[in-house]
């Protein structure tokens, strides 16, 4: 792979960002500005104020002017890094949807990474020992977890951990009446547990299919069958043969999954009441507060195209077939 | 003279001898009643009569799914949110089906079209789902409306992409070549030449995408956009056992949620089966 190859797949990766970017935050602005959301309305908040008043803002705030003249100073404002100022938290967005997403990039981190061990690990088992009782227990619980609502997963696991057992605490990120800075370690860690085994329990079932599914393919190809006339056997067999097929599309597969792991974590976040930036987004919908939504839909995006970005990168510049057919053109 | 053996042993052994054809629509005929008694029962349900004398109570013979606070019978208020969900499941799979109809269509035109197409599945697909679909149901207002246009215009990019792909491929065939030199136009030949090659597709995108409108609707019922506390919608109910959790009160989200999964696990196999009967490749197994 020569630099000139990797400026280009990068400078044209940077060009489809901006773009993309471009693209969400026009495309959310008129869906929010069609919406019968009144900025000065969600300002007050039922407050009673004059007429005169209610003019003064709604100049303020430019409800009168055409649509064009309003996405051209959104998109003016967003290139400054000016996402405005959020209704429900009196701050400037960028603060906190910068606060709230840390918080959640560690339980998206830890509940990403234990799913795709953990998922990884599972399917190779099951592929394995394919028909036996171990790739049913696999198949069943990847169907059914597949089917079932994240969130209620997660409330049947705060239901038996929290409820019946006791072992840790029902919700928020820190103890009632202590400030998030002033939290000790473990009492912010055992926070994190139940969310981050909900997500990790959800998230593990397409890669362990699709581990299962590809290692079964690999095991009934020809070089196996010739590996295995050669004498290996075990999991001498699949270490060599196998997990160098699959592992990485599963790592692939794994960054495509970005935007589950962020919708998996709105829900979670809502059940056991992680603040982080699903509550956020939620609150920031529910009560109108549209610069806030507005700012966490592009932040979102960002994220998912790091995903892609990562898997990309995963695909074409590590696999090294590909490198090496790139090598051949 | 040796005995000639009557039975074949490679034959497994069925209660009802039957191909995997009948054993498939079977499967297929039997989710189908199951789904729609729920349906319809979830139709006829209205008014569940309230008792506080029976308030809270455990699941038992007289209350499947036991009692909730205001002493409605669970399993009632269950099947209805169930039939509400498969409701909005069926409209939102419809606008979006016929979203992805006319994009996949649109993109068999030209180049620049499908480029189109393709620009806007990208920009779909990059924002995640449920932020999507909260979106789309803030801009309609919210309420029933909200979560119907919410589900139905953010589920069509799997199915679009699905068709992009078949269409691009039957555009290289001989007779559209034929039909384009002959001075068809080209929604002749889209509707004429390319739709009647992608309708079994269509179906099977359908079917498999009513379960994941189904979940999406519980999801943003449950966050709260859309329907009013007092509808007995799956996520509306499952909101509510939140409350109760610390109670102890598990019944009121277990079965609920166990309900939502048994409907979802039933149009999937429906799903796969469907696929399996227009799949010319199992079909004659």
């Amino acid at each position: 792979m020569n630099k000139q190859k990797l400026i280009k797949f990068f400078g044209f990766k940077f060009i489809r960002f901006i773009i993309l970017i471009i693209a969400v935050a026009i495309f959310s602005f008129i869906l929010l500005d069609l919406s019968p959301i009144d900025p000065v309305n969600a300002y007050l908040n039922g407050a009673a104020v004059s007429e005169a008043q209610r003019q003064i803002l709604q100049q303020y705030f430019g409800t009168n002017v055409p649509m064009q003249t309003k996405i051209y100073h959104w998109l003016l404002d967003l290139l400054q890094g000016n996402l405005g100022t959020s209704l429900i938290y009196r701050a400037p967005v960028i603060d906190v949807i910068l606060d709230k997403f840390s918080a959640s990039i560690v339980l998206m981190a830890i509940s990403w990474l234990l799913s795709g061990i953990l998922g990884f690990a599972l399917g190779v088992v099951a592929g394995k020992n394919k028909g036996s009782w171990i790739d049913k227990a696999v198949k069943v619980y990847c169907y059914a977890i597949q089917s079932a609502p994240s969130f209620w997963v997660g409330m049947l696991i705060l239901m038996v951990f929290a409820v019946y057992l006791g072992w840790f605490p029902v919700g928020f990120g820190v103890p009632i009446g202590v400030k998030s800075t002033d939290a000790t370690f473990m009492e912010w860690a055992s926070r994190l547990v139940l969310p981050t085994l909900t997500l990790s329990l959800v998230g593990l079932a397409p890669i362990a299919m699709y581990t299962r599914n590809e290692l079964v393919q690999v095991l009934s190809s020809d070089y196996v069958l010739f590996a295995k006339s050669r004498g290996e056997k075990g999991w001498d067999l699949i270490k060599n043969h196998g997990l160098r097929n699959i592992l990485l599309p599963a790592i692939t597969l794994q960054f495509l999954s970005f935007s589950e792991l962020f919708g998996g974590a709105v829900m979670v976040e809502q059940v056991f009441t992680y603040p982080g930036i699903g509550q956020t987004a939620v609150a920031a919908g529910l009560q109108s507060d549209v610069p806030l939504f507005l700012g966490i839909v592009i932040f979102s995006a960002i994220f998912v195209f790091v995903g892609n970005l990562l898997a990309d990168i995963s695909y074409y510049l590590i696999d090294p077939r590909i490198k090496e057919s790139e090598f051949n053109d | 003279m040796i005995k000639k053996r009557e039975r074949d042993d490679k034959k497994q052994w069925y209660i009802y001898p039957a191909n995997l054809r009948t054993k498939t629509l079977v499967i297929i005929i039997l989710s189908a009643i199951v789904i729609i008694t729920i349906f319809v029962s979830g139709y006829f349900i209205r008014d569940i009569p309230t008792s506080f004398k029976s308030a809270n109570q455990m699941p038992s013979l007289e209350h499947l799914f036991g009692t909730d606070w205001m002493g409605r019978d669970m399993f009632q208020r269950t099947i209805a949110g169930l039939g509400l969900s498969i409701m909005v499941g069926f409209i939102a799979s419809v606008i979006s089906t016929f979203i992805s109809i006319i994009l996949g269509l649109f993109s068999s035109f030209n180049k620049v079209a499908d480029e189109v197409v393709a620009a806007i599945i990208d920009l779909f697909g990059s924002i995640p789902h449920i932020l999507l679909i909260i979106l789309v149901s803030i801009m309609f207002g919210g309420g029933v409306i909200g979560v119907i246009m919410g589900v139905g215009l953010t589920h069509w990019t799997p199915l679009a992409r699905v068709l992009r792909s078949e269409v691009k491929e039957i555009k290289t065939k001989e007779y559209i070549h034929l039909a384009e030199n002959l001075g068809k136009s080209k929604v002749w030949v889209a509707t004429k030449h390319i739709l009647p090659l992608i309708i079994s597709q269509i179906i099977v995108g359908v079917i498999l995408m009513f379960p994941h409108a189904i979940m999406h609707e519980a999801a943003i019922t449950f966050l709260g956009f859309g329907l009013p506390p007092h509808e007995p919608a799956i996520g509306v109910i499952l909101a509510e056992s939140m409350h109760y959790l610390s109670s102890g009160y598990w019944w009121l989200a277990f079965y609920p949620g166990m309900a939502l999964l048994i409907v979802v696990l039933l149009f999937d196999l429906i799903g796969e089966n469907v696929e399996k009967l227009l799949n010319p490749e199992t079909a004659q197994e």
